[in-house]
């Protein structure tokens, strides 16, 4: 009696490449999947109740961010825009505007407008927009080309890692505080260097990586 | 038998609480749907009832100091100067686009109306003028009544009323 069938290197073959198919899976499931821009959302552009525009808004009428989030410099949420914040221009401009339907229905109604959130973080972060903003961050540090967007995009992963690059060198991403909510603002020359910008805001960056500034 | 499917059950609901690790945690967030609630969330508050952080009365004026025209400034140009513009003539964005045109801050009447005209309409709104009470707390629009004086002052200022030492920047 044979110690191995007629048919034993087939099984031997059909186990190495099933083998090295599960190593492939678990590779991608661990390392790829979690960083593509489809897990993250990164460049993401969900669809809202109203196709509202940043481009046309900000860069077009030059609208302060705070206009409409008005909490952004005080809580820790920036605060999106009632119906009432809307009306207060479409209540007299493009009154008839077919996209701008579900905010009169809101307003008819008593009934808020329900936006798709593009920035969801796990409750476990405890993100405060106020505190960046007093610290001289400007919203297009982490929102991205904001002004530019037709549509919101989300700007950027969201990840641990994208949090950390930014609380262990925090200097590079500051900027005056007359300059936070400017979203077009580049750097020159006559701007004060982020090294100065730390100790004028006294930011402290050896705690700012500390576990507790996030998590608690 | 019985404490098998026992040891199955909590051996379960501790892999499926751990699955989302701890990204949904028992508590709401901002905007967040309380559960079970419907779209006509936020619930209005109960008749006869007053918010415990609502503004017991307006504060009165505070006195005018630099500081306080600068916060008059910072929010005159984040809220009103759309429709105002910058200078209070009411030429803003908004007005060119086509929305009524507000008075002008430099007319006779507004020059001589009273501060808490400006302030009132700030709180309540006037005419297509929506209420900003929601937007601009009760001590900025005072800031904000101040730069609006300020700017009034502007339009018929001459050369003289610049300090000497400044004079020489507008020339």
């Amino acid at each position: 009696m044979a110690v191995f069938g007629p048919r034993a290197n087939l099984f031997m073959t059909a186990a190495l490449v099933g083998v090295f198919c599960v190593c492939v899976f678990l590779v991608a499931a661990i390392w790829v999947v979690p960083l593509v821009d489809y897990n993250s959302q990164q460049q993401f552009t969900p669809e809202q109740p109203i196709p509202f525009s940043h481009k046309h808004h900000v860069s077009g009428l030059g609208l302060d961010c705070r206009y409409c989030h008005t909490t952004v410099e005080e809580s820790s949420n920036a605060g999106m825009p009632s119906t009432a914040i809307c009306m207060t221009c479409h209540s007299q401009i493009w009154t008839n505007a077919a996209m701008l339907e579900p905010d009169r229905k809101s307003l008819a109604e008593n009934t808020p407008i329900r936006w798709t959130r593009v920035y969801t973080l796990p409750d476990y972060v405890y993100f405060d927009h106020s505190i960046h903003i007093a610290k001289g961050v400007g919203c297009t540090e982490c929102h991205g080309p904001i002004g530019d967007m037709a549509m919101t995009w989300k700007a950027n992963n969201l990840y641990m890692s994208w949090c950390l690059s930014c609380h262990r060198d925090p200097a590079p991403h500051l900027r005056p505080k007359d300059q936070v909510f400017n979203p077009h603002w580049r750097r020159t020359d006559s701007t004060p260097s982020g090294d100065a910008l730390l100790v004028q805001y006294h930011i402290k960056t050896e705690a700012l990586s500390d576990c507790g500034i996030c998590h608690r | 038998m019985r404490w098998r499917s026992g040891a199955a059950v909590a051996v379960l609901s501790v892999a499926l609480t751990a699955c989302d690790n701890m990204a949904n945690q028992p508590k709401l967030n901002p905007y967040e749907l309380p559960v079970g609630s419907q779209v006509n969330w936020p619930i209005k508050p109960v008749p006869h009832t007053v918010a415990r952080d609502d503004p017991p009365a307006a504060p009165s004026p505070p006195p005018v100091t630099m500081a306080l025209l600068e916060r008059g400034q910072e929010r005159f140009d984040i809220y009103c100067s759309p429709c105002h513009s910058r200078v209070g003539d009411g030429n803003g964005i908004i007005v060119q686009r086509g929305f009524p045109h507000p008075p002008s801050y430099h007319s006779e009447s507004l020059r001589n109306a009273p501060n808490q005209l400006f302030y009132d309409v700030i709180t309540h709104g006037y005419g297509a003028m929506y209420s900003y009470a929601d937007r601009v707390e009760p001590a900025d629009r005072w800031a904000i009544v101040a730069y609006i004086r300020a700017l009034q002052a502007s339009a018929s200022a001459s050369l003289s009323d610049v300090p000497a030492d400044k004079r020489s920047t507008l020339q």
